[in-house]
């Protein structure tokens, strides 16, 4: 049996274009955190696709339960009052 | 080599080919200073802006307008979480950012240095104050600093209900009783000029706007987004019935804009150096919010601790447990 440790998982995070957010890729196994940016270089931006990349261990990611995904997110649901719509002002006013 | 000069030069050339300046990036010192000032002055506005609003909503005149307006300062209390954290990315802490709101090293505008003394303020600020608001932070979507234009997109995409908010709220008074109206107009009337300052002083008074436009940290002038606001506001003013409280207001047919009266800079200064109606009740509001606050922020680094110490007494019982040592 071999008792080599197994590399860690990384999620990779890219910046597309200059000026806006990194999302979420994929992810990869590296040995650490130098070789998780250059394998995701070769992985993930081979035709361009970033100008930055953000890696981090995918142990250090909290997600929340999608299980929980009702209580969590259902009590938005019938808060109408937060959207511009709900206030009803005459279409002739301009600029609002 | 890559001396000063040459990164500056470049710095600039970037900014010119209106790439956005990401936190990591080299960047002029004075550019990161102005960066913290005015992002963390931002986001203290929308703390400290939660304080006029906040004392009415127990008093709104019904449950939809408390909903509305609860909505509207919760959101605040968000916009200011982004504006925060764009500033951190900078190098700077919340602690830190904190301390100088409460010692005054660090302002906020001061507009909610005013109080609201009838719930038309409510509807006067949502029109006016997030109105003049908006039309800056449009701009700012657009500004150099990559972390602070994102939050601004965010923050613009979820204003755009406050306004309309603000606005229906003056038009019911409007179309209601003769007291209802006056009171829309008394508020208009006291709202007015201070919203005309929150664009701050005339571009001749502004030594800071050359450079922030160079930088495009700002995209357009104080004077231009002045302008900019009275055009809009004028007609929705006429909509509403009102009267705007400035004799000098009128249509300038050569220049396509309205013209309007002097501002009164004695009292902006005034305001911003201390001496406004409500700045010391409202540094008093977050200093009290900062200290009765100390416990809770104590109590879950405590618990923070407590678990993870929990965590690691189990997982050295599972580890003995694996290797034999104990049953």
């Amino acid at each position: 049996m071999s008792n080599k440790k197994e590399w860690p998982l990384f999620e990779i995070f890219i910046r597309s274009k200059n000026g806006l957010e990194h999302r979420h890729a994929g992810s990869l196994h590296a040995a650490d955190p130098t070789m998780a940016l250059e394998n995701a270089r070769d992985v993930y931006t081979r035709r361009q696709e970033g100008v930055s990349i953000w890696v981090v261990e995918s142990k250090d990611i909290h997600a929340s339960n999608p299980e929980q995904a009702g209580e969590l997110f259902e009590p938005a649901k019938d808060k109408v009052y937060r959207h511009p719509t709900f206030y009803e002002l005459p279409i002739e006013l301009k600029h609002i | 080599m890559d001396n000063i000069e040459n990164l500056a030069t470049r710095f600039q050339e970037r900014i010119d080919a209106g790439e956005k300046i990401e936190p990591k990036d080299w960047m002029p010192e004075k550019y990161r200073k102005t960066h913290i000032r005015q992002i963390s002055q931002h986001a203290h506005s929308e703390i400290v802006g939660m304080l006029p609003e906040g004392n009415w909503i127990t008093r709104a005149p019904s449950l939809k307008r408390k909903l509305g307006l609860l909505a509207k300062v919760q959101d605040e209390a968000g916009h200011g979480l982004y504006l925060y954290s764009a500033a951190e990315t900078l190098g700077i802490s919340r602690d830190e950012m904190t301390q100088q709101l409460l010692t005054g090293k660090a302002k906020y505008s001061s507009i909610f240095n005013y109080p609201t003394l009838t719930w038309a303020d409510i509807g006067a600020i949502g029109w006016l104050v997030d109105g003049a608001a908006i039309i800056n932070q449009v701009m700012l979507t657009r500004t150099s600093f990559g972390p602070y234009a994102r939050a601004m997109v965010r923050i613009c995409k979820e204003e755009s209900f406050h306004q309309r908010q603000g606005y229906e709220i003056m038009l019911t008074l409007c179309n209601g009783t003769p007291e209802q109206k006056e009171m829309a107009q008394d508020a208009l009337n006291r709202t007015w000029w201070p919203a005309l300052m929150m664009f701050g002083p005339r571009d001749e008074d502004s030594p800071n706007t050359k450079q922030s436009m160079a930088w495009k940290i700002k995209r357009k002038t104080n004077d231009e987004l002045r302008q900019q606001f009275v055009d809009i506001t004028v007609p929705q003013a006429e909509f509403l019935g009102l009267k705007m409280p400035d004799p000098e207001i009128k249509w300038n047919e050569e220049r396509g804009h309205y013209d309007f009266g002097a501002i009164d800079w004695d009292e902006f200064w005034q305001v911003v150096k201390g001496n406004g109606p409500c700045n010391k009740e409202r540094i008093a509001a977050r200093q009290k919010a900062w200290d009765d606050g100390q416990w809770v922020r104590d109590a879950a680094l405590a618990y923070s601790a407590k678990k993870s110490e929990n965590e690691e007494k189990s997982n050295g019982i599972k580890a003995q447990r694996s290797e034999g040592k104990i049953a």
